[in-house]
């Protein structure tokens, strides 16, 4: 129907809205919604009793991008970077500003290489890692994982195959370096009582 | 204290770590009684959000009790039953005094495109989330507020995103009364936001999704006509028929990063992360609303380029609006709302699950197994 000048008349009538849903129309006018406008001119309606904050103590060297004048006065403190993923993500951070694939893309292949450091450190450790519990994988049997999605229209089910590939991945990898390692200690000792 | 910890790609787990510090004279330390999954922390957990580390401890969507202030705090002593909305924020910045909280300018070193968030990547400012015992918060002059008395404490936690967002979602798209608005995604987001959509005035409320259960909820919580996407041969075209052919006024994206629906278009990027997200639900979106339409993008992607229909969104002359969700700003509004009883957010609560177990969570909630909506993290429960 948008071939002629009316709108389709498809929806009740405000009348029956009002009766049917509860708070139709509460926010109707624009004037009650919170969001708007955008921007409002109020820097006392926060709480912030400063025109700019306190600096907090930045205990190393905190990586940041190049499109700030200086680091922020707050920052989070989770996890420094460290091992070879460290030295990527500071390189990114140090190279290339936000508006580059480079430094995204540098910054998820750090993720990966992350991922496999980490394992291969915890396996020296006290807690290695242990891909059943971490993946919570035990749910399936608990809950309904194949009631969850036989007879289902679920269209996620076209690619359930590929996480496991993508779980199992790092271990693999994590595995061969840990074996060649181990096989190429055994080859330097073998030549060595020869 | 016992936190929440990512591993890598889908595997997270539960470790002892130390209880936060204070490291600013306006951050308080939180005791978390009650958190919660959200459909972000899934780009995480799958490895999609660039500078997510191992070690890290999620969770944005929390709840709890002071146990520390710091020496310039003022508006909060030990002991305070707080909210803390997700995002991190200053207060003072050129954004915060505008009121444009999610986007603050003086927390987040990492970027300067996104503000902070808690336990949400560097990308968002290296902060460790509440899916744990204890949180650091920072400006606690600003972020947190005491719980009101008469708020139940689930619904209060739902306020520091879930709702807020939908709620803000619908508020972005602009509806006018007797408006068709379309919704992808029936997850917590979706819901909220179609419920939201009747407070604004919609004439009818869609939602689309591929999880039956999921569509039952927007049934019956949210009033709306549904359609399961997965049963169709071409969603768009069928919401052009719903629409008298004219497409609807307004399209709300709840779905973001991983959505589904294209097989090349999910997998490159939840799977192969070559896209900053897949743009499926955003490209159905455009294809649906009538030419001069609103979209109000609430899903989130990454920061990479994702392959988005842009030729179709010129010329239609759509106006497409989207942001993080300042969520402080919705609460006295919803809280009237919650308090008249138009909105019962812990209707969707589906799974409460204890810290111990939330590997478990985090599998439940992404697979979409046992009918999960919103899965709770409970950390004193064993
Ligand atoms: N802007 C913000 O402030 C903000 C805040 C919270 C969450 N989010 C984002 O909102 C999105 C939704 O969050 P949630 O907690 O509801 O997550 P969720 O994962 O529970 O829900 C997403 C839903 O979308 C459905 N879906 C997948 N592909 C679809 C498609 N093509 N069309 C329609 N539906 C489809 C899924 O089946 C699922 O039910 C996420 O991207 C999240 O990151 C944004
Ligand atoms: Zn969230
Ligand atoms: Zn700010």
């Amino acid at each position: 129907m948008p071939y002629r000048a009316e709108k389709p008349k498809l929806a009740p009538s405000s009348d029956e809205l009002r009766a049917r849903v509860p708070g139709w129309g509460a926010d109707l006018d624009p004037k009650d919604r919170p969001a708007v406008p955008r921007e409002r001119f109020d820097p006392g309606a926060s709480g912030a009793h400063w025109d700019f904050p306190d600096r907090q103590e930045e205990k190393w060297p905190r990586e940041r991008s190049l499109e700030h004048e200086f680091l922020t006065p707050v920052f989070g403190t989770s996890t420094p970077p460290k091992g070879l993923s460290g030295v990527m993500r500071k390189y990114s951070y140090a190279r290339y500003s936000e508006g580059r694939a480079a430094h995204w893309l540098i910054l998820l292949a750090a993720d990966r290489v992350d991922a496999i450091e980490s394992h291969l450190r915890s396996f020296l450790s006290l807690h290695p890692d242990n891909p059943v519990t971490e993946t919570g994988i035990r749910s399936e049997l608990t809950h309904h994982g194949i009631s969850s999605r036989i007879g289902k229209k679920r269209a996620d089910l076209s690619h359930l195959w590929i996480d496991p590939i993508i779980v199992a991945g790092p271990w693999v990898i994590a595995g061969w370096v840990v074996l060649s390692a181990l096989r190429a200690r055994g080859d330097s000792r073998h030549l060595i009582s020869r | 204290m016992r936190a929440m910890v990512y591993r890598g790609p889908y595997k997270v787990r539960v470790e002892e770590k130390d209880v936060p510090p204070i490291e600013h004279p306006n951050d308080a330390i939180i005791r978390v009684t009650l958190a919660a999954i959200c459909g972000s922390d899934l780009h995480l957990y799958h490895g999609m959000m660039p500078d997510t580390r191992v070690g890290m401890t999620f969770g944005h969507e929390f709840i709890g009790v002071v146990e520390q202030v710091g020496s310039s705090v003022q508006n909060l002593t030990r002991g305070d039953r707080v909210m803390v909305p997700f995002n991190v924020y200053c207060g003072s910045c050129f954004y915060c005094a505008r009121g444009l909280y999610s986007n603050c300018h003086n927390v987040n070193p990492n970027a300067t495109a996104v503000g902070g968030i808690y336990g949400y990547s560097h990308t968002c400012g290296g902060y460790d989330g509440g899916q744990s015992e204890y949180v650091r918060v920072p400006f606690a002059d600003v972020g947190p507020s005491v719980i009101p008395e008469w708020l139940d404490e689930e619904d209060a936690l739902l306020c520091t995103d879930a709702l807020a967002t939908g709620y803000f979602g619908a508020q972005l798209g602009d509806i006018a009364e007797g408006d068709t608005v379309v919704v992808f995604g029936a997850g917590p987001v979706g819901l909220f936001a179609a419920k939201s959509s009747w407070l604004m005035g919609a004439g009818r409320v869609i939602v689309i999704d591929h999880l039956e259960y999921r569509l039952e909820m927007a049934r019956a919580f949210a009033h709306a006509e549904t359609y399961n996407f997965a049963e169709y041969d071409d969603i768009v075209v069928e919401l052009k028929k719903s629409t008298g052919f004219l497409g609807a006024d307004v399209a709300i994206d709840a779905v973001g990063a991983e959505a589904d629906g294209n097989f090349i278009q999910h997998v490159t990027s939840a799977k192969f992360k070559l896209q900053g997200g897949s743009p499926v639900a955003l490209n159905w979106a455009i294809d649906t609303v009538r030419k001069g339409g609103t979209i109000s993008v609430m899903g989130a992607y990454g920061p990479v380029f994702s392959a988005v229909k842009f030729g179709d969104a010129v010329n239609k002359g759509l106006t497409l609006r989207m942001n993080q969700c300042p969520a402080k700003r919705q609460w006295p509004r919803l809280f009237e709302h919650i308090r008249a009883g138009y909105l019962k957010p812990s209707d969707i609560v589906t799974h409460r699950i204890p810290l111990e177990h939330i590997a478990e969570g985090y599998h439940i909630f992404s697979a979409k197994l046992d009918d999960c909506i919103k899965p709770l993290i409970v950390p004193s429960a064993r």
